[in-house]
């Protein structure tokens, strides 16, 4: 069981060379890390796991009561607490995402100081890991759609809901592909750390979040959708409670750019990844 | 490409850091700095009154380093501080990219900088094991085969199942380097990961290494300040000095090359000429001067069989000196200390007197080898009952011949000192 590949270390190595053989080599650790991680977030709690459904129903709630009750934006007619769950858990995942691909270098530069295994697997078990919390809290959400339905509530799923698993897989992408981005210049400038909490909750406002695209003014509207984010949860919605509309060119447009963050967040990623260790 | 039986080759390989700060760390700066320099003008970040490192000014952590490690070898790498042995270790493992040249190798390798890397005290040995074994480059099918052997290795079997933050740390480590030593790789670098655990684990550790290496051909190469361990493990031996390779070969060799440095031929020694002190060592209180140390009427350093050691010193007395006695002490290759001979209220002078003293070594209990000499005046410091050292300084190179053990060569592990006091009883 001699193992005789040759392997060369240079100095030097191409823009585009990412190693995706190696990634899937290892993809035990990829597995082991979300593992890991599962254990680690419900550690010597009583309700354990439990807290990734009460998670969204607390935040939902919240949600509910503050721009709902008390600001009373309009839902179109869909009820308030199925409306905001369902822009807030696939918010939730985007932004988990964001901020796991952002940490990638700073909060594990101890280990990747003295071991190699391909850096990509910590952000990419980062989004299986949340994608696993994602699909308890869509399910979650699915069969409360369903209770909705059956109590004659004006919920309208449609067949666009054949669209989920690509708008939930992007979301995850661009949110990994701009955390990749992130993560690459916090080597160099930790300034970006501290933006990076500000403005995913400065985005989430930007995004139609708890507010339907609707109430947005006509002049502003096709602003919201430049927003790679904001065609994805709108599409989502759509999907699901028939609210509003499925916007198919804003859509088009953020797959393009989710394709173009995810891309030249990997190619960054891959050449900080050589040598942040000596800048870090 | 590379031969058949190399299994690591490095050409003109460097690594060099940027002095000082590497920028300012914030964009803002950056960017104000970028723009300066630009304008011409002076940098507003540079710190006032530092003489700032030129532009471009680099460190070689590892200099133009050619090396070629053949299948089996046990290569021990040791130098001072900041000499490159990491630097050489983490660009082979992938941890950082050199600057200029390349490095070839065959198969897998497993590095262990540190023991434990990726370790979580949440969860359990067990857990540990396959996150660690998975880290270092193995599926869970391989470490599904091994697990049993790393939990007997580890000697953990009982807290296996425990969390390894309720652990002590030496069962941390003994699990942690239990799933290393059974990494399936054909090269295996460590860096000091024996200075952990006890005596025993140690040891054990060290022949597993080295039954790795013979008896299913890895490459080993390890890192150590601790030249016992270098000498047990390893079967050549690389020293390194400031990013270059100053020394490849046999391992005694090696450690002599980089312990000594100085001529071990020589019989004896002015101090006076000696400018910059290599040989003296600091003491609180300098009361005397040694000046000279010889080797009276003799004209080798050799000494065979019962043959006893005329050592002659001379020195001042830099202040008047009451009951100063002084202590020569043997010191094996490695400088670990053999013996001592001991010499209380030998002397009383004056300020200002120059004297000189005959001394005669017995050392035909040492055996066959090199032994470095180092000389230590003391005297009884006032009101306090333990001795002053007044003068300490490196001396002599004594080596030992023994005829009789000619035909059963001493061997190195067998000690400096050669019992004879053995009866059998009935």
């Amino acid at each position: 069981m001699q193992n005789n590949d040759i392997t060369v270390i240079e100095a030097k190595r191409g823009l585009f060379t990412f190693n995706l053989k190696e990634l899937w080599k290892y993809r035990d650790l990829t597995l082991l890390f979300v593992k890991r991680d599962l254990k680690n977030t419900y550690k010597q709690t009583v309700l354990g796991p439990l807290w990734i459904a009460i998670n969204p129903l607390l935040s939902t709630s919240v949600f509910t009561i503050i721009f709902g009750v008390i600001a009373g934006i309009s839902t179109e007619g869909i009820p308030q607490f199925l409306f905001y769950m369902s822009g807030n858990i696939l918010w939730t995942f985007f932004s988990n995402c964001l901020n796991k691909g952002a940490g990638t270098f700073l909060s594990n530069a101890r280990v990747f100081g003295k071991v190699y295994f391909p850096r990509m697997s910590v952000p990419v078990s980062g989004i299986i890991f949340h994608l696993i919390s994602f699909m308890i809290q869509w399910a979650l959400f699915v069969i409360l759609m369903l209770i909705y339905l059956f109590t004659g509530a004006p919920v309208r799923p449609n067949l666009y809901i054949a669209l989920t698993p690509v708008l939930v897989l992007q979301s995850g992408l661009l949110g990994m592909g701009i955390g990749l981005i992130i993560s690459s210049i916090t080597t160099k400038y930790r300034d970006l750390n501290i933006l990076v909490s500000f403005g995913v909750s400065l985005l989430m406002y930007i995004t139609p979040v708890v507010y339907p695209i609707s109430q947005v003014p006509e002049s502003f509207r096709w602003a919201m959708l430049i927003n790679p984010v904001a065609p994805i949860v709108e599409g989502y919605r759509y999907a699901f409670l028939g609210c509003g509309s499925f916007h198919w060119i804003p859509w088009f447009i953020s797959l393009g750019v989710t394709a173009l963050i995810v891309f030249f967040g990997v190619v960054v990623f891959n050449k900080v990844e050589r040598t942040f260790i000596d800048t870090v | 490409m590379i031969e058949e039986n190399v299994v690591i080759k490095t050409e003109h390989l460097s690594k060099e850091y940027k002095l000082g700060v590497i920028n300012t760390g914030t964009l803002r700066r950056d960017i104000q700095s970028h723009l300066a320099r630009l304008r011409g003008k002076e940098d507003p970040n540079s710190k006032i009154g530092s003489n700032s490192y030129e532009k471009g000014e680099v460190f070689l952590a590892l200099d133009d380093f050619n090396v070629e490690i053949k299948r089996g070898e046990r290569v021990g790498i040791i130098g001072a501080n900041g000499a490159g042995k990491s630097t050489f270790l983490k660009l082979l493992s992938h941890i950082t990219a050199p600057s200029k040249g390349k490095i070839q190798y065959r198969g897998r390798i497993a590095s262990m900088l540190e023991v434990g890397t990726g370790f979580h005290g949440e969860l359990t040995g067990r857990e540990n094991v396959y996150l660690n074994g998975a880290i270092l480059g193995m599926s869970k099918s391989e470490v599904d085969a091994k697990i049993d052997q790393i939990i007997e290795f580890s000697e953990c079997e009982q807290f296996i199942d425990t969390p390894v933050k309720r652990y002590s740390s030496g069962m941390f480590v003994k699990l942690a380097f239990s799933v290393a030593a059974h990494l399936d790789a054909e090269i295996m670098i460590m860096d000091e990961v024996l200075a952990v655990g006890d005596m025993k684990f140690q040891k054990k550790c060290l022949k597993k290494m080295r039954d790795l290496a013979v008896e299913e051909d890895r490459t080993i190469l390890y890192v150590s300040h601790n030249m016992d361990t270098i000498q047990e493990l390893c079967s050549r031996c690389l020293v390194l000095d400031h990013g270059k390779k100053v020394f490849d070969g046999a391992v005694e060799e090696a450690i002599k090359q980089y312990l000594g440095g100085e001529k071990d031929d020589f019989i004896s020694h002015d101090y006076t000429a000696d400018k910059d002190d290599r040989f003296k060592e600091n003491v609180r209180h300098h009361a005397v001067n040694l000046t000279r140390c010889a080797f009276n009427g003799i004209t080798s350093n050799l000494f065979t069989d019962d043959e006893k050691v005329p050592i002659a010193l001379s020195w001042e007395n830099l202040e008047d000196v009451e009951n100063l006695g002084v202590r020569i002490e043997i010191d094996d290759y490695r400088r670990y200390p053999v013996t001592s001979f001991v010499v209380r209220n030998m002397y009383s002078g004056k300020k200002g007197e120059s004297v000189s003293q005959r001394f005669l070594l017995d050392v035909s209990k040492l055996s066959n080898g090199v032994y470095y000499t180092r000389y230590i005046f003391f005297r009884k410091a006032k009101g306090s009952r333990v001795d002053e050292d007044v003068e300490i300084a490196k001396g002599l190179v004594i080596r030992r011949y023994n005829h009789a053990v000619e035909h059963e060569a001493w061997l190195k592990t067998w000690g400096s000192y050669m019992s004879d006091g053995v009866e059998l009883i009935d």
